[in-house]
């Protein structure tokens, strides 16, 4: 080493300042404000608290599948069944509810049972055989939609008792009502955003991303973690399928064909990298944001639902672009 | 080797035998590291080098023979045991965490947590500490970083290598191997980590140092573990034996005497490589 001293210039925290110039979510953040500086500019509809509490109830139910889908990313991984597994959750929490004469709450429970199951499955295809996560999740999911349609019977199931939809009921806060559903999303992206920046757990996560051989050599059960990754996800489908069943009132097969890949694109727009190791949970809650700010804004200007499908798939592709190339430039 | 009361080996391996089906990768090999030194092993392609060392790092069992750490028999059930041992290992470039600052890549596994509640019940890490405690390990290592919380994504591949080095230094109580660890670098990052390596055996901590580079061996090997066809050939000091003669015991065209001799085992390969008996 040319250095014979040892200049460690910042051996405390970086300053905020330069934590927040850059950080990963930065770009995102930024995206996130413009966009609602532009809603509010175009309609005097957008800027308002109830406004704002309805996009975070449009976006919880993506949002808790999109944190399981961002713990599966950052391991270099991919989830296309959350949708499915959800909806299949959904069912047979209603079906066993509302027919099948469970308490709501032992109803639930067999469905975040269900839903974990269905990620530890994913979690073992991965890891065990090994598979590709795109295949065994491809596979995955037509096999969750398949159980939910024979289930269901094609029916949608109604008549909820009561605690099911719980979460859907509303507290003021100020002059604008929040559902309790909101609030479990927020809490459980607080509490996934702790786990990964601040515990052993988070880490081993980023490194097995980085590469799953280093993380090996470091003394990390790779396999372990894996599987346990997977089922967390799992467990976060089950959330997701409660808040469904809260928002919707029934249990609804048809729920969430296009939730993994809204999933993915809030992922992605968060800042997380498709190659693992790099993004955050909160990057996922701004990119979850992003798109709820633009479908609800540009519905609000009358713009017809197909351009803002159209919008965000040119968003995505905008959002895969500057990682490529900001991972290019790091090289 | 004379009579003299030489110090106990720190590790040391008698007649290690691993078989892989009908392939005898290692046949009743020796190994000897001593105290303090740098201790060089090189073979030919397919001597059984890699199955030696896995063997001394617990990353296979051999079949038979015996395994000593400070004279004490000792058996390995895989990595994680020769490390709970103080073996540390470097791979060649593999073993970072490209995204993950410098710190964190020291602790990689070995995370630190918070005292109190903050540790136990909420898992939280000592973030603080581990920066401190990395900037000891580097800082002892003379090892100059501009900032431990860059990522190691933005370091050169001399800087990895040598975050890595301090990194097995930190945890290894014993032993340190370096398998090929100048092997992806330029000129200059090579001299580099073998300035580091000469760092690492002047605290006190002997080398294992697995190379196909012969100047580097020579520049800083303290003795040379010469391997092949699964065992060990000789054990030499650099400063007894020209290149061209270590180069001519590794391929089997000359052989060491009791006395430290070289021998011509094949004349005609001798011949070839222009080296002759002593």
């Amino acid at each position: 080493m040319t250095a014979t001293t040892t200049p460690y210039s910042d051996l405390k925290a970086p300053t905020t300042a330069r934590r927040l110039l850059t950080a990963p979510t930065t770009g995102p953040l930024a995206a996130l404000l413009l966009a609602c500086a532009f809603f509010s500019l175009s309609t005097d509809q957008f800027l308002t608290g109830g406004n704002f509490s309805l996009i975070v109830q449009q976006v919880m139910v993506v949002g808790t599948l999109a944190i399981g889908q961002t713990l599966i990313i950052l391991t270099a991984g991919i989830d296309l069944s959350c949708g499915a597994v959800m909806a299949f959750g959904s069912i047979v929490i209603a079906k066993m509810a509302a027919e099948g004469s469970l308490p709501p709450l032992l109803a639930i429970a067999l469905g975040l049972a269900v839903c974990g199951g269905f990620g530890l499955l994913n979690g073992l295809l991965v890891q065990k055989i090994p598979l590709p996560p795109f295949i065994v999740t491809l596979g995955m999911l037509n096999v969750a939609f398949a159980l939910t349609h024979i289930y269901s019977e094609e029916q949608t199931v109604t008549n909820l008792p009561g605690p099911l939809t719980a979460l859907g009921e509303t507290f003021p806060l100020g002059n604008t009502d929040i559902t309790y559903g909101s609030l479990v999303t927020i809490a459980l992206f607080l509490l996934l955003a702790y786990a990964l920046s601040n515990t052993g757990w988070g880490r081993h996560v980023y490194a097995l991303g980085n590469s799953a051989e280093a993380a090996r050599l470091n003394g990390i059960r790779t396999s372990r973690l894996t599987i346990g990754i997977y089922t967390v996800a799992g467990l976060l489908y089950g959330i997701a399928a409660v808040l469904l069943i809260s928002r919707t009132g029934v249990g609804d097969p048809q729920a969430g064909q296009t939730d993994n890949l809204d999933s993915i694109t809030a992922v992605v727009l968060g800042g997380t990298s498709l190659f693992g190791g790099r993004g955050s949970v909160l990057g996922t809650f701004i990119g979850v944001l992003i798109v709820g700010v633009f479908r609800n804004g540009l519905q609000l200007m009358g713009v017809a639902s197909i351009y803002q499908t159209l919008i965000t798939g040119v968003l995505v592709i905008l959002a895969v672009t500057v990682d490529q190339l900001s991972r290019k430039k790091a090289r | 080797m004379t009579a003299t009361s030489s110090p106990t080996p720190v590790l040391q391996a008698r007649g290690l035998v691993k078989r892989y089906g009908q392939v005898t990768a290692i046949d009743g090999a020796d190994f000897d590291l001593l105290p303090g030194e740098v201790l060089a092993v090189i073979g030919d392609n397919g001597a059984g080098k890699t199955s030696l060392i896995k063997a001394l790092t617990g990353a296979v069992v051999p079949d038979a023979g015996e395994i000593r750490l400070n004279g004490k028999p000792i058996t390995f059930s895989g990595p994680q045991s020769a490390r709970a041992h103080g073996i540390e290992t470097v791979y060649q470039d593999l073993a970072v965490a490209a995204s993950m600052d410098i710190a964190s890549n020291v602790f990689l596994g070995r995370e630190l947590r918070r005292p109190g509640v903050l540790g136990s019940v909420f898992r939280m890490l000592d973030k603080k500490r581990m920066r401190q405690e990395a900037a000891e390990h580097m800082a002892d290592l003379k090892i100059g970083l501009r900032s431990l919380t860059q990522s190691v994504e933005t370091l050169s591949g001399g800087q990895r290598q040598a975050v890595a080095v301090a990194r097995s230094v930190a945890w290894a109580s014993s032993v340190v191997v370096m398998d090929e660890p100048t092997a992806a670098l330029g000129v200059k990052e090579s001299g580099q980590v073998l300035d580091l390596i000469r760092r690492v055996r002047d605290k006190g901590m002997p080398v294992v140092l697995i190379s196909h580079n012969m100047p580097h061996v020579f520049e800083i090997a303290d003795r040379i573990h010469v391997h092949r066809l699964g065992r060990r050939a000789a054990v030499i000091k650099p400063s007894d034996y020209s290149m061209a003669e270590v180069v001519a015991i590794m391929t089997g065209a000359l052989t060491v005497d009791e006395a430290g001799d070289t021998v011509v085992a094949d004349s005609e390969a001798a011949k070839a490589a222009g080296v002759q008996a002593t």
